[in-house]
């Protein structure tokens, strides 16, 4: 019989191989899936991991995907993981995401047509606030009444839904759009587009954003006491009070650091790729970061390869569907498979596996 | 006297992964004896009762039970052969009544009326008395193992064990504790009984079995032998008691005036009207059985709870209002009782942990950014000046034996060159050269100047280190006096006597 016997202290070396275990299992599961489905197990893996890179036809359109999707998601994981490890539950990124979005394009549309260089910086500004002060209301419920910050956090994301189908329809909608719901484009005036900064890459200043982010929260979790104090109120809130960490304010610094990094996620995805605050702006960004993190173990290194591997299973699983004809169901339980998996082996890093040679109390 | 064996245990090991806990341990207990099983920490006492008890299979040797083999699979085939257990940390829930927490651990329990005449008669013929209708969380420390006894009473057991029965007690519950034991041994109940503390067991035991590192190494009777040989046996060297440089007293260094606190611990209790002042060089000790407010101190003079500014003065300063590392600015170290989630993170390493409580005064942070070279250097030098034994600074906390890590968190907070010391059960789960150690550190931080305050339930301990003693009884303390002069009795009345319990005992 197996036993798992807890291990004095965590395996850096299972820290580091459990997330490419988990991916050879995932793709040994998916192929046993898509084998079931009655599809080539090899082809439909190298079209979902393989293609949307390196396919002499495809490749061109769905390379610079990549970091046009995988941008974001970083950028809001970031700021999700500094508050999970401290214990504290933002769940309703997708709502900050909006309100940056909206908040930002606002700012800029209110400029229309000026052309000064100013219009960009302060719209980036204007979206960090944006999903700042979304991230500020379940906070200071959390902190003066101690309401479920998970709670009231996701519930704020279905008002910023309202707010966005009411602004695309009213106030930010594009005078000159013969009626159509949704803003003028941004991307069509130049004072606050967001471009592709390198022709054929997807480079635009959200990933730029999100490679800072990755290298800030390394810096902070690492070297700064703040860090320290994040993590310490995460595994042993008692201790943390002993450090002298002060709750209330850990609670406001990490819903408003992942607040204000949604914002401005979503603040550069309506400047850039997306281009207009439509109906259908927010794509779900804000809760596959919140599988992001988790993916990338809360560690911004690992973050930042969970981002881009969870870029790559959509843009693979599109081309998938395109091309193999799978559904859609398919590749959500592949990426799901991914995420199980994942979880599961995690396991290695606090326990090992041992044979129990016999039946024992204890 | 020669009695028929009741329990023979011969030849029985018991190894963990990297520990003997056990190794060819054999001892008897005859019919209505008071057996004592005596032992430093990790001498391999409970691994040996819990065997006893069915919790966990030996690895070899056996047991026999008036002749017949004993292999007790689980505890409820213990109790059913008659063999009951009181363990040191009480299995009761807060929330409900005497009789229905004595109904919990019953296979087939009566009905709640008969039952609660039941334990009314078993209490009273056995000098232990309890109303079967009183909430759990209302009861003192004692009353509530009261309720433990009277479960394994009313199975009529012919062995009891006791897992360090008198730590939560005040003298003169003890003495109550002894004469039912004692009347339970005249009705030829055998008893095993379980401490490190020398005297009682003189006072109670018939026999003793003393263990060393999972060996027996001695068997004696107690009353022919003095405490100080027991315990020489017991550690396996000679003992030196720590010494005191004859410090003067300075001028006052910490003062507590009128401190009231709700506690923010469920079931905890909060402090009422707490005031004492302690000077430089002097050492304070607090008395009082667990739960009598001890954390809710701890807690409010480190800082974790806020109280009135002027509650707390750390050198005429008024901090009462201010966080614990405003109060470690001003020269103010605590280390609480709780090492593993509240002194230490246990899945951090020892280095993370030296950082903890230590940035501040060894200035292990400049903006904000941690000299992780220094903070190694302090850990290594805790390590080293407290002789933690670890493989590394880079191990986690839980990996540490629990009184290696308390000489970690109490080393951590003494090398911080402190005016005012907060320690909380300084040796508690420590062999006793290192709890010597320890004292020896305390006392020599207090001669160098330092105003130190030990919180503890050994009074030996108080009794050794401190310069003046007070008790936490409910919430309230006592007003501090000299220790110097003090008798037992005094003491036990100033940790509030027998709780109200009177005695009524039968045939007294």
């Amino acid at each position: 019989m197996l036993r798992l016997e807890k291990r004095p202290s965590p395996s850096r070396f299972w820290q580091g191989a459990t997330p490419i275990l988990a991916v050879v299992l995932t793709m040994i599961a998916g192929g046993l899936m898509f084998a079931a489905l009655g599809k080539n197990p090899f082809e439909a893996i190298r079209t979902i991991f393989w293609d949307p890179l390196f396919h002499p036809q495809f490749a061109s359109y769905s390379r610079p995907q990549l970091l046009v999707k995988a941008g974001p998601l970083i950028l809001i994981a970031i700021g999700l993981s500094l508050g999970f490890r401290a214990g504290i539950w933002n769940i309703g990124a997708e709502g900050q995401y909006i309100m940056g979005a909206l908040f930002g394009a606002g700012v800029g549309l209110a400029f229309y047509p000026a052309d000064l260089w100013f219009i960009f910086p302060l719209m980036v500004i204007a979206g960090a606030f944006g999903g700042w002060i979304w991230a500020m209301i379940p906070a200071i419920l959390k902190t003066k009444f101690n309401t479920n910050e998970i709670l009231v956090s996701l519930l704020m994301v279905y008002i910023a839904q309202n707010f966005l189908s009411s602004m695309s329809l009213g106030l930010l909608r594009n005078p000159e759009g013969g009626g159509f719901p949704g803003s003028r484009n941004l991307s069509q005036y130049p004072a606050a587009s967001n471009p592709e900064l390198i022709a054929g890459t997807g480079m635009h200043w959200g990933v730029i954003a999100a490679f800072m982010a990755v290298i800030a929260a390394y810096i902070l979790l690492q070297r700064h006491i703040l860090g320290f104090h994040i993590k310490l109120a995460g595994q042993a809130p008692r201790a943390a009070r002993y450090a002298g960490v002060n709750p209330t304010g850990l609670v406001l610094l990490c819903m408003g650091i992942s607040g204000a990094l949604a914002g401005l996620a979503g603040l550069f995805e309506v400047s850039g790729p997306a281009g207009q605050i439509s109906i259908d702006f927010n794509v779900g960004y804000g809760f596959t970061a919140i599988i992001v993190a988790f993916l990338g173990r809360l560690n911004p290194i690992g973050i930042l390869l969970a981002g881009l591997l969870m870029a790559l299973t959509y843009i693979g699983g599109e081309l998938a569907q395109f091309m193999l004809g799978l559904p859609a169901a398919a590749i959500q339980a592949f990426q799901g498979m991914l995420l199980f998996f994942l979880l599961a082996v995690d396991l290695l890093s606090n326990y090992r596996i041992r044979l129990a040679h016999k039946k024992e109390a204890i | 006297m020669t009695r028929p064996d009741l329990l023979r245990v011969e030849g029985v090991t018991k190894a963990y992964p990297g520990v003997v806990a056990n190794s060819d341990v054999s001892f008897a207990i005859a019919e209505g004896e008071i057996h004592a099983l005596l032992g430093e920490n990790g001498a391999g006492k409970s691994t040996l009762v819990k065997m006893i008890y069915g919790l966990v299979k030996p690895d070899s040797g056996r047991m026999t039970l008036r002749g017949t083999a004993y292999t007790p699979a689980e505890p409820r085939a213990a109790r059913a052969s008659g063999v009951a257990m009181v363990f040191q940390h009480f299995s009761l829930f807060e929330a409900l009544n005497v009789a229905e927490n004595v109904a919990l651990g019953m296979e087939n329990p009566p009905p709640m009326k008969e039952l609660a005449s039941k334990i009314r008669s078993v209490s009273e013929e056995y000098g232990l008395p309890l109303d079967p209708g009183r909430m759990v969380g209302d009861l003192s420390a004692g009353e509530r193992q009261r309720v433990e006894i009277v479960r394994c009473l009313l199975q009529d057991p012919k062995l009891l064990i006791m897992d360090e029965p008198t730590s939560v007690l005040t003298p003169q519950e003890v003495e109550i504790l002894f004469r039912t034991l004692r009347q339970l041994s005249a009705e030829g109940t055998a008893i095993l009984y379980i401490s490190h503390k020398l005297e009682e067991i003189r006072a109670l035991c018939d026999e003793a079995t003393i263990l060393r590192r999972g060996k027996v190494v001695a068997t004696c009777t107690p009353r022919d032998r003095s405490a100080r040989e027991m315990a020489e046996l017991m550690i396996g060297a000679t003992l030196t008691p720590p010494e005191r440089a004859g410090g003067t007293k300075g001028a006052t260094a910490l003062e507590v005036v009128d401190l009231s606190v709700a506690s923010p611990i469920p079931f905890g209790t909060s402090l009422k009207n707490v005031s004492f002042t302690v000077a430089k060089g002097e050492v304070l000790g607090i008395a009082g059985v667990a739960g009598n407010g001890q954390d809710e101190l701890l807690l409010a003079l480190s800082g974790e709870v806020r109280a009135a500014q002027g509650a707390v003065k750390i050198d005429g300063k008024g901090v009462g209002h201010t966080g614990p590392n405003d109060r470690r600015a001003l020269g103010l170290v605590a280390a609480p009782e709780e090492r593993l989630g509240h002194a230490a993170a246990p899945d951090m390493s020892l280095v993370e942990n030296a950082l903890l409580s230590g940035a501040l005064r060894k200035g292990l942070t400049k903006n904000g950014f941690i000299d992780w070279a220094a903070t190694e250097a302090f850990a290594a030098e805790i390590v080293k000046d407290f002789d933690v034994r670890t493989p590394g600074t880079h191990v986690a906390a839980r990996a540490l034996s629990g009184g290696n890590l308390q000489k970690f968190v109490v080393g951590r907070e003494l090398s911080q060159t402190p005016t005012v010391i907060v320690i909380n059960q300084p040796t508690w789960g420590v062999d006793a050269a290192a709890a010597a150690s320890i004292r020896q550190a305390i006392l020599d931080r207090a001669a160098g100047g330092a105003a130190v305050v030990v919180i503890s339930q050994d009074l030996d301990e108080l009794l050794e280190i401190a310069d003046s003693f007070a008790a936490l009884n409910e919430g309230r303390l006592t007003t501090p006096r000299p220790v110097a002069g003090l008798t037992i009795d005094e003491i036990g009345l100033m940790m509030g006597g027998a709780h109200g319990m009177e005695v009524a005992h039968h045939g007294h």
